[in-house]
């Protein structure tokens, strides 16, 4: 009995050392029997075609949840996502339209997009330190306005782009991959090298466990937690440009709704625990396909639309009752 | 004399193989103050929490009102009349007065609220007490004092016979412990019995008709207060042999590591300045609340103050935050290991090289790199750990220590300012950080120990800074550091005597 507790507490300790992230064996878990379960409930799931249009669907949500992720570690909350797509996506097709020449139209709109949300998201993170407002209010303010300004801006009205190279984008092929999935995937390897492997990760993670510990052990604690909305900022900024060229338009009253529900399920499933402190971006990259399968599923199932919500709902509560669970 | 409320019969209280009360005979009359003394760890709040039914006696019985029991529960405790006003309050901010008065006993009519009831129950209780104060005023818009004083109201609610009162006055002004002092001779005139701990022998002295006197654990005096002097008390309080846990003192003081002058914190601290030698433990003694670790965050750049000099090592750095104090050759323990310390979640590792991080980061951090460091202080510190990836929370109090001294050591700070560096840990470990501390020293370096075990002071320090009310009291060297000393400048009934160098550097 003793013995055999003293070998797994020493095979948990190896599964740390070895550097394989534990907290994400739950979630890739509910995703394969997902997987089996889907390919056996309809023969077209397993179609090359459908596993890639699950791929590109989940990358718009999945780049903002990897963003998403870094505020939720800092113990932060961004409810604005949904909305800032909406006016990255403004702002990016009327940048390119005022380009005749289609590819410099294309390079200085795309870095417009990125600075854009970077830019959105420093206002969100000014307010919460500068402004000492907590983040879900903060967020909830910056959520109507941004979605506001987007529908003033367009009139309220579709902007369709008419550089004839932005389509290719988001509708583009690299190596039999669409390239939303490889920018999805980029990113997400990136912000794990950013959050697991820098000092900026690390203090992160302080932030969010203890400010106060990370106050005194010399961290600045403000500018982490606004740098962190300026990641998820930018995130968003990359995930609009690939939505919006997939479209090669954007509609400032549809584009990114629910958009910041979706992340914040994403990261919640990935294992990342709301309170702060610690998170991974590997979980949040599984929470999004989990959502993506299960979305999938209920279409090729012909379940209908409306109840579509309910089993995402179910699928984020048994997550975080998991994860409850184990903390105890 | 009419029969006592309380009375215990050969009160004892161990834990595991550690005695930490023996034979506590003791009566309570209706009516008085009775005064209890001793240091830190002399057995005054296990004789409290015994009382009041927190802790299970291991031998002997308490008599409640000629009633005997061989233990008690919180519940049942306060059933019988009895109620702790403990150090930190337990109301609701956002609540009004009478609604805290009455909160988990609220007074019905019908099955609603009887608000009117509770309100001129509460300004009944109030007035009782002589204190003037609005039953629908707002928690957090009162004073310390005041909520003192809406805890008092509620316990009277409740009919208590018997009040303890957990060093209240650490908190307070001059002006609101006189007010303190006339409720609890109010409380005294309607026959309540009042406990009253305090460090502060001038207001045992003023306030207490009877006294307990607790040292390790056994009743040294139960007397009159009129018949002992505050000088007797602090030589009761402390008349034990120094135990041979310390390393032997040898000081060597070199260079002049830091210089502090004319420090001021609003409200808090006033004009402190202090010379901290290479090779020096020095102690910052005093009262809990009497603006030592103040002093310390200050230097740390976690507070707002003035003063009029900082040299440290020869250059006088600005320091507006503990990177830049780390900059400078300065570390900090604090006193809250937990809360400001260490990061509960992380693992040995990750907390020994968080403030050292840049070391260990060449873009990337180097995993290995980190891990054999910490490997490095868990064998030199003796750190008892399943792995270095465990997290922390889940180790004892005292090797968490160890890990947040293995924190600052990796940083090699030239100045350590350790706040109660062996709080809440057993004694073998005290004395394995002790002999670290003396190590440090000969190392070279500077130290400064802020306790409020006088042991620890005397054992350690020298020279010792006593600091009251935000004012260094008096500063100690050699044979004048000693515990009847210490405790009556940290209590106030001495002023510093003529002849110790006052505010002034020392000389080595």
């Amino acid at each position: 009995m003793n013995q055999a507790r003293l070998a797994g507490a020493r095979l948990s300790d190896r599964l740390r050392s070895s550097g394989l992230d534990f907290s994400i064996l739950a979630p890739l878990i509910a995703l394969v029997v997902l997987l089996v379960i889907s390919s056996l409930a309809s023969e077209y799931f397993l179609d090359l075609r459908n596993l890639t249009n699950i791929a590109r669907q989940v990358s718009y949500t999945g780049i903002i949840a990897i963003g998403v992720t870094f505020v939720i570690i800092a113990a932060g909350i961004d409810l604005s996502v949904g909305s800032m797509v909406a006016l990255v996506g403004v702002v990016l097709v009327y940048i390119i339209n005022q380009f005749a020449d289609p590819v410099q139209g294309v390079i200085i709109g795309l870095a417009m997009a990125v600075l854009s949300g970077a830019l959105f998201g420093l206002v969100n993170g000014a307010l919460v330190t500068w402004g000492r407002i907590t983040p879900f209010i903060a967020t909830l303010a910056t959520m109507s306005i941004y979605r506001s300004l987007a529908l003033y801006f367009s009139d309220a009205g579709e902007m369709v782009s008419t550089n004839s190279l932005f389509p290719e984008i988001g509708g583009g092929y690299l190596l039999g991959l669409p390239i939303p999935v490889w920018t999805f995937l980029i990113i997400a390897v990136l912000a794990h090298i950013l959050l697991a492997h820098t000092a900026f990760g690390r203090h992160l993670c302080a932030v969010g466990s203890n400010a106060q510990v990370a106050r005194y052990s010399g961290i600045r604690v403000q500018r982490i937690i606004l740098t962190t909305f300026v990641i998820a900022g930018a995130c968003v900024g990359i995930s609009s440009i690939m939505l919006a060229s997939r479209l090669n338009s954007i509609s400032p009253s549809d584009a990114g709704v629910f958009y910041e529900l979706d992340a914040i399920a994403a990261v919640v499933i990935g294992g990342t625990a709301l309170s702060g402190g610690r998170g991974s971006i590997w979980g949040t990259v599984l929470g999004a396909l989990i959502l993506g399968v299960i979305n999938n599923m209920l279409n090729m199932l012909g379940v209908s639309p409306y109840l579509q919500g309910l089993v995402k709902g179910g699928v984020i509560l048994v997550a975080v009752l998991m994860q409850y669970k184990q903390s105890r | 004399m009419t029969d006592p409320i309380i009375r215990t019969h050969n009160l004892c209280k161990s834990f595991g193989p550690v005695s930490v009360l023996k034979n506590i005979s003791l009566d309570i009359q209706p009516g008085e103050v009775l005064g209890i003394l001793g240091e830190n760890g002399a057995g005054k709040s296990t004789l409290l929490k015994l009382i009041s039914g927190v802790y299970t006696p291991t031998s002997g019985t308490i008599e409640i009102q000629g009633e005997a029991f061989k233990q008690l529960d919180p519940i049942l405790s306060r059933h019988k009349g009895i109620a702790m006003i403990p150090q930190e309050f337990n109301l609701v901010p956002t609540l009004k007065v009478y609604e805290n008065v009455f909160l988990g006993q609220e007074r019905r009519r019908r099955g609603l609220l009887d608000k009117a009831t509770m309100r001129a129950e509460t300004a009944r209780v109030l007035k009782s007490l002589k204190v003037t104060l609005n039953p629908d005023a707002t928690i957090s818009e009162l004073s310390v004092a005041e909520k003192q004083m809406v805890e008092v109201a509620r316990v009277l609610v409740n009919d208590a016979r018997v009040v303890i009162l957990d060093e209240p006055t650490t908190v307070l002004t001059d002006r609101e412990v006189t007010v303190l002092f006339d409720v609890v001779r109010a409380m005294q005139a309607r026959g309540v019995a009042v406990l009253f701990i305090s460090h502060k022998l001038k207001e045992v002295k003023n306030l207490c008709q009877r006294l307990l006197i607790l040292r390790d654990g056994e009743q040294v005096d139960l007397c009159d207060v009129a018949d002992v002097n505050e000088d007797d008390m602090a030589r009761k309080m402390v008349g034990r042999e120094l135990s041979q846990t310390f390393p032997e003192k040898q000081d060597h003081p070199t260079s002049v590591a830091l210089e502090l002058k004319n420090l001021n914190i609003p409200g808090l601290v006033r004009d402190v300045s202090l010379k901290l030698h290479h090779g020096q433990v020095l102690g910052l003694s005093g009262l809990v609340g009497s603006g030592r670790t103040e002093i310390a965050e200050a230097l740390m750049g976690l507070r707002r103050h003035t003063k009029e000099k900082l040299v440290i090592n020869g250059k006088e750095p600005v320091i507006r935050s503990p990177s830049d104090a780390h900059a400078a050759g300065l570390a900090y323990l604090s006193e809250d290991r937990q809360g400001k310390g260490l990061v509960m979640n992380f693992s040995l590792t990750e907390n020994i090289t968080l403030l050292s991080l840049r070391k260990y980061t060449a873009g990337l951090i180097s995993r290995s790199r980190e891990r054999r460091q910490a490997r490095e202080f868990q064998s030199k510190l003796a750190i008892k750990a399943a792995s270095l990836e465990t997290p922390v929370g889940l180790l004892s109090g005292g090797n968490q220590q160890k890990v947040y001294l293995a924190k600052l050591l990796d940083i090699d700070p030239d100045i350590l300012i350790l706040d109660e560096p062996t709080r809440g840990i057993d004694v073998n470990t005290k004395r394995e950080i002790y002999y670290l501390i003396r190590g440090l020293a000969e190392q070279g370096k500077a130290v400064i120990v802020i306790s409020s075990e006088l042991e620890e002071i005397i054992g350690l320090c020298d020279p010792v800074l006593v600091v009251r009310e935000g004012r260094i009291a008096a500063q100690l060297t050699g044979d004048q550091i000693n515990e009847e000393d210490i405790m009556l400048y940290a209590a106030g009934a001495r002023e510093t005597a003529a002849g110790t160098t006052e505010q002034q550097g020392i000389t080595p």
